[in-house]
């Protein structure tokens, strides 16, 4: 101890000194430096590998992208006439989860504008369509790309997934079906749109559109619906896809115009064939022998 | 051409053309041919042995395939269903498949004919009835006694009437319950089903919740709920809500309205004003808010003003805050009643 306070002592007296300041501070940078060089490596190389993501990103969205969306994502407006149309909205803040939902799904790109984008084959690979992400993610602050465990239903327990289909089936009706119908088979929107099918579109795709809106869709972000009610849907839909059909043909599952027109179409058919059994019976030229 | 006679109508002298009777009757070849009589026997007694096999079927798959949590399944069909429907099908077609094959083949087979009579009677019928109710006039003697007469007119017109009174039951009935909702003064506007409350900043611009009252999850000591049962059901059609948030540049507040949004957030009824179908298909990109039963679309930017359909009136709005822990509650119960109009509303 008598060391101790002996050489703070010391110290202490060059407290004043002018030197004083620029050594603390000289002392202080180093530290930082030190730390920073203890701490940093990993995500040093992490953010130099983001960085030539984001540069193949750029390189791929100013190729297949910007055509609609702008060099820079920032849109492209069109003056048609009487009003304003969209070529293609801002990506500004839309995140990379609307990237990789848009992509993934293959609605993006387009085959021709002006069209709602129909799910189908995506033309990118995995590792074009996280750099595209990448990129789009540094236009301004968006929901980026769910984890697994977000959204995977796979580690739910009997009880647990059990309690999840009763939960978000009650928010699937409240939030989804006005659009999607009660079995998920998608329905018509004004002006020639269509809310899509949606009994193949993967758990994280769902949670995908959930979180960003495509298209006209409205934003079901966490603070509206929260992840675990997100993941409840999920459990839901998937619950309902593995339901057998107990009533035969479900005939798309649209409702009553489907099922009217098959049984109007039924009983044509039947008329039908009523009227041919009546007007056809097989004749013979030859006479009736009468028996004796 | 000959003609059976026998089959012929008594022609009518005054006949413009003479009648050419009915042709020669072709027969079937089950007619003439014994062997392909006895051949379309055997083939009818098939249908109707296939239909038995059906019948069996049907009883045997009734207690072979599982029902139930874990039914066994074809194709994602249930089994159970689909061979219970498939087999008591077959067994009802094949019985009438093998009736008109025989129907066709083998019964009776001849051309008839019938000629039209006039659809009245008789005139000795008609006759017969005028003397049989002139009778029963005389016999009653109503015309000689006009107390009996008038007093069974009497009776039979009021209890004729008396139906009528039960039509009072049909109003005019208490309104006022159409014209308030369960919204309040400070009343949380708290997530359907689950029932949480919403802050501003839990929303992003383009969300949309489906809300609800406060009040339907609160409960008393026993955690028992306060609005249940048919109470909460008649509420519930009257105070469904829409929470959507916006751009505040985007909307444009209805006159008197400027303070009834936070931050974007505008709260619509949730209730088609045309005949009350629950709306909530909204396009983000338009703030419209089309109504499925009879595509009534509104502007929910724009005071939720009908833009196409049938709807008369706007959208009504709940006037919005924020209370002191910063949750989204309503200023006050709706302006004007929510849904359908109904004869004592005035039309704004």
């Amino acid at each position: 101890m008598r060391f101790l306070n002996r050489s703070v002592g010391r110290l202490s007296r060059h407290r004043r000194s002018r030197l004083a300041g620029l050594l603390v501070m000289a002392l202080g940078l180093l530290a930082m430096g030190g730390l920073y060089a203890a701490f940093a490596p990993a995500q040093a190389e992490e953010t130099t590998s983001t960085d030539a993501q984001v540069a193949q990103g750029r390189e791929l969205f100013t190729v297949n992208c910007s055509t609609c969306h702008g060099l820079n994502g920032e849109g492209i407006k069109l003056t048609d006439g009487d009003g304003e149309d969209q070529m293609g909205p801002s990506l500004v803040g839309v995140g990379a989860a609307a990237v990789d939902f848009q992509i993934g799904t293959g609605r993006m790109p387009l085959t021709q504008p002006g069209q709602q984008g129909p799910a189908k084959q995506t033309v990118f690979t995995d590792e074009e369509r996280e750099a595209i992400a990448a990129f789009v993610a540094t236009l301004g602050p968006g929901p980026a790309i769910p984890n697994e465990e977000d959204y995977s239903t796979a580690g739910m327990s009997d009880e647990e997934r059990e309690k999840a289909v009763v939960l978000g089936g009650q928010i699937f009706l409240a939030n989804c079906t006005a659009c999607h119908n009660f079995d998920g088979a998608g329905g018509a929107m004004p002006r020639g749109g269509y809310a899509p099918s949606i009994h193949d579109t993967s758990p994280k795709h769902i949670y995908e559109a959930l979180l960003t809106g495509p298209g006209p869709m409205d934003k079901f972000s966490n603070g509206n619906i929260s992840s675990d009610d997100k993941r409840a849907v999920i459990a839901y839909i998937e619950s309902i896809r593995e339901e057998p059909e107990a009533g035969g043909f479900g005939l798309g599952a649209v409702g009553p115009v489907a099922e009217g027109l098959f049984t109007w179409l039924g009983i044509a058919v039947l008329v039908g064939i009523a009227t041919w059994i009546a007007a056809h019976t097989t004749r013979t030229s030859k006479k009736k022998v009468e028996e004796a | 051409m000959s003609h059976d006679e026998s089959n012929l109508p008594v022609l009518d002298a005054e006949e413009p053309i003479p009648n050419p009777g009915l042709p020669e009757h072709q027969w079937r070849p089950t007619d003439v041919d014994e062997k392909m009589a006895r051949r379309a026997e055997r083939q009818v007694a098939a249908w109707f042995g296939l239909s038995m096999v059906c019948a069996v079927l049907f009883f045997v798959s009734y207690f072979v395939f599982a029902v139930g949590d874990d039914p066994s399944t074809f194709l994602h069909f249930r089994t159970s269903n689909m061979a219970l429907g498939l087999c008591m099908g077959g067994a009802f077609l094949f019985i009438g498949i093998g009736i008109i094959h025989w129907a066709r083949k083998l019964m009776a087979d001849h051309e008839i004919v019938e000629l039209r009579h006039p659809a009245a009677s008789s005139e000795e019928d008609r006759e017969a009835t005028v003397q049989i109710l002139q009778l029963g006039l005389e016999e009653s003697g109503i015309a000689r006694r006009p107390l009996i007469r008038n007093t069974l007119l009497g009776a039979i017109g009021l209890a004729g009437l008396s139906p009528i009174l039960l039509l009072r039951d049909l109003g005019p009935l208490d309104i006022s319950v159409l014209k308030h909702t369960i919204w309040d003064k400070g009343m949380r506007v708290v997530r359907d089903v689950v029932g949480t409350p919403i802050k501003v900043a839990d929303l992003e611009v383009g969300d949309l919740v489906n809300a609800q009252p406060a009040a339907f999850f609160e409960t008393d000591e026993d955690g028992e709920p306060l609005v249940e049962g048919a109470q909460l059901q008649v509420e519930k059609a009257k105070a469904s809500v829409i929470l959507l948030r916006m751009d505040p540049a985007d909307n444009k507040p209805g006159p008197g309205r400027d303070d009834w949004a936070v931050d974007g957030i505008v709260c619509y009824s949730k209730i088609c004003t045309h005949v009350g179908c629950p709306i909530s298909l909204n396009e983000r990109t338009t703030h419209h808010l089309l109504c499925p039963c009879h595509q009534s679309t509104f502007d929910l930017a724009d005071a939720g003003k009908v833009v196409f359909g049938p709807a008369a009136r706007a959208l009504p709005q709940l006037p919005l805050m924020e209370d002191a822990e910063g949750y989204l509650v309503a200023q006050r119960d709706f302006t004007e009643p929510v849904g359908p109009s109904f004869w004592e509303r005035d039309s704004q």
